[in-house]
């Protein structure tokens, strides 16, 4: 990317511009002037239908003080972590998928695409029912083996787990795509190359296909983390408002609704808000500072 | 992923903040001009409910008989985005001109100014609170001013599975059923049928009205202050009233919170895996559709220290800041009168909350005793709330699991719960 030529735009005056606008008008209103705008009601007391008094740093000082705060944030880390470990699924998936020669590749293609377009809602009520204690199927198959299961999303510790997987089946289509268009970059006489040489499958998949996927896998890596950072509506879905477990399993943008929607506390969600905002920014800078170290541009 | 869309309702909320301070600018209170048949004008009536909507374009078409030049458009929007959305259009001043409100987002409304007071209709003698269970008027009153026209009603039942009682040697549960009654007969169910996978109970303990809210008046306590400044959780009474649902889960009578959660109350009852189900009128519907409807009946709530329901209905408001005000005023008294309420019943909408009126609901499902509902209005007292309910309704879902489970004391729960309430209230 860095090798393309300087682009002298400056030389072609304003018009360019001209062909932003739009786009860039509706960035301005519904991104970043909201943006400003969250950042102010996060200084204020805002009541539930508007009119705000500032109160300063009080919200900060509660968000320090908020025990829930801190569980929200390990939740929602445990999530994005496992959310995370499809990544490296999501590779063997996908070169499998792109493997030449492959029958039905475009069935598989489709098939693990699916849970990605799937609404959360409908796969939410999917894997409650999978989920279920009692009556679940996946207590019935532990049963076969003689092990009893847990109630997945109603035991503390163990929901945040749950929907973590369901998470990570869900976007592990996602994957697939940007990696196999990856693995379609991938020239084919490197391949060519290491068979001369007697590398095996396996070796090829490591010293070929990994480090030159790495610009994807950097791509999906970004775009998980910042996905897992922002858990609600599965969370929502899966395990309810009304879940004995929820108060425990808690997700960062799950607190943000509760004080902005049930408590009317809109100030205070607005500082949460910002905060999520603050640990996606930390953690993304982190993840291109540490780049340099693992992805390789060909 | 849907994830992101969220975030971006959450952003929209700055926005429409900052689009309250312009529109507030241009937008003027309406005017209370004398409404006639000549009339012209156009009201929007908000609801959450598609099943009501039928019976509510009756009775607009029998509204426009008298007003044939007042439109009224329904708008629909979903439970789960209603008061989201109602709450958006409230800052932005853009309220509907009617729409429904329930007891615990109403104080929260009539504080903030954002309903109209029904003061110039009761004194016209065009409305007459008298009309409604008191509980309702006193529900949806604020500083001593009435805002809602009372629509319907729903009060709380034991229903119960007649096969299963049968199978289990249990007698028909009567109207001078005690809490030790229902528990040993519950207990008695667990037991015998226990083998199948049958439990005695299964209700809701996920929110109040189902369940505890009842069991802490039934032993004399209350949830809140009638003057909505204290909380009652830290009675003997209403720890009492918490106890009776641990119990009942400790010793298998009851599944426990988990199998609750993972498979609902009603799921339980409509599946013959449960004997006794405390639910409310809302669940006519589904249980007179369930597969086992002919084995399904209800009786009056067991006692304790008194015979006690929670009462709760709908009410029609008019938005403070309508446009035609004098035309939502009509059409709010229409949806109250009796023949507006008698549509509802007939078309099987809900239980109406005109006086004397209910009997085309009674008559719905002839094979229930609903009338048991209608005899619990005499022992019934208002849903519990306050100006912000929601907040210490969160508080009851966060804490009160602990208590259900056995995890921690109920008083110990309790207590805690009555500390966190009441200094929620405090900041009302």
């Amino acid at each position: 990317m860095s090798a393309a030529p300087k682009a002298s735009f400056r030389s072609d005056g304003w018009w360019p511009w001209l062909f932003v606008v739009p786009t860039l008008l509706g960035v301005l209103v519904f991104y970043i002037w909201p943006l400003f705008q969250t950042g102010y009601m996060s200084f204020t007391e805002t009541g539930p239908f508007g009119g705000d008094t500032w109160v300063g740093g009080a919200n900060y000082a509660t968000l320090i003080g908020d025990e829930n705060v801190g569980l929200a944030l390990v939740n929602t880390v445990v999530y994005t972590a496992i959310v995370l470990l499809g990544v490296p699924l999501a590779i063997l998936l996908a070169s499998m998928v792109n493997r030449p020669g492959l029958r039905f590749a475009t069935f598989y293609r489709v098939l693990f695409f699916m849970p990605y377009i799937a609404m959360p809602t409908a796969v939410a009520l999917v894997w409650r029912m999978i989920y279920n204690g009692d009556f679940g199927i996946l207590n019935w198959f532990l049963a076969l083996f003689g092990i009893t299961g847990p109630y997945w999303t109603s035991t503390p510790g163990f929901a945040i787990v749950a929907v973590g997987i369901v998470g990570m089946w869900a976007s592990l289509g996602f994957g697939i795509i940007i990696l196999s268009a990856g693995l379609k970059n991938i020239p084919p006489d490197f391949y060519e190359a290491a068979q001369l040489d007697g590398a095996t499958r396996w070796t090829q998949f490591r010293s070929i296909t990994v480090p030159l996927l790495t610009p994807s896998i950097f791509f999906v890596t970004i775009i998980s983390v910042i996905n897992g950072f922002q858990l609600f509506d599965l969370l929502y879905a899966i395990m309810g408002q009304r879940n004995p477990a929820m108060q425990q399993s808690q997700s960062l943008v799950y607190i943000f609704y509760n004080q902005a929607f049930i408590n009317n506390n809109k100030g205070y969600a607005a500082a949460i808000a910002m905060l999520i905002l603050l640990v996606i920014g930390i953690v993304t800078w982190f993840q291109f500072r540490m780049q340099k170290k693992w992805v390789n541009y060909v | 992923m849907m994830t992101r869309k969220n975030s971006r309702i959450a952003l929209g909320i700055g926005a429409a903040l900052s689009a309250a301070l312009v529109l507030s600018a241009c937008s003027s209170g309406g005017g209370d001009a004398a409404v006639s048949s000549d009339t012209k004008a156009s009201i929007s009536y908000a609801v959450w409910d598609e099943n009501q909507v039928p019976a509510l374009k009756q009775n607009i078409a029998d509204f426009n008989k008298e007003y044939p030049n007042i439109e009224v458009k329904i708008d629909v929007t979903p439970w789960s985005q209603y008061w989201t959305k109602l709450q958006t259009q409230a800052s932005s001043d853009t309220l509907p001109d009617v729409f429904w409100m329930n007891g615990p987002k109403f104080q929260l409304y009539a504080a903030n100014g954002q309903l109209e007071p029904l003061t110039p209709l009761i004194d016209d003698k065009k409305l007459d609170p008298a009309n409604y269970p008191e509980a309702l008027n006193n529900l949806y009153s604020y500083d001593g001013t009435q805002y809602g026209v009372p629509k319907d009603f729903d009060t709380l039942g034991l229903w119960y599975n007649k096969s299963i009682l049968e199978k289990a040697g249990v007698e028909i549960p009567t109207d001078a059923w005690t809490w030790e009654q229902i528990h040993a007969a519950s207990k008695k169910i667990s037991d015998a049928l226990g083998s199948q996978g049958i439990y005695g109970m299964a209700t809701s303990l996920t929110g109040g009205q189902e369940g505890y809210y009842n069991t802490i008046l039934q032993a004399g306590g209350e949830i809140i202050s009638k003057d909505g400044k204290k909380s009652g959780y830290d009675s003997p009474e209403a720890i009492k009233g918490l106890q009776f649902w641990t119990d009942l889960i400790a010793d298998g009578s009851m599944p426990t919170l988990q199998q609750l959660s993972d498979t609902t109350p009603n799921v339980w009852f409509t599946s013959g895996k449960s004997g006794f189900f405390y639910s409310g009128t809302w669940s006519v519907s589904e249980l007179s559709e369930a597969a086992n409807t002919k084995d399904l009946n209800v009786a009056p709530l067991p006692k304790d220290d008194r015979q006690a329901t929670v009462i709760h209905g709908l009410a029609n408001v008019i938005s403070a800041k309508s446009k035609n005000k004098g035309a939502a005023q009509a059409f709010v008294t229409y949806l109250g009168s009796k023949e507006a309420q008698v549509t509802q019943a007939e078309m099987g909408a809900a239980n109406p909350a005109f006086n004397d009126t209910q009997s085309a609901f009674i008559d719905s499902v002839p094979h229930f005793d609903l009338q048991v509902f209608l005899d619990a209005e005499q022992y019934s007292y208002p849903y519990p709330v306050s100006k912000n309910t929601a907040a210490w309704e969160q508080l009851e879902k966060d804490l009160l699991p602990a208590a259900f489970s056995g995890e921690k004391p109920a008083e110990e729960v309790a207590k805690n719960l009555a500390t966190k309430m009441n200094e929620a209230l405090a900041k009302e």
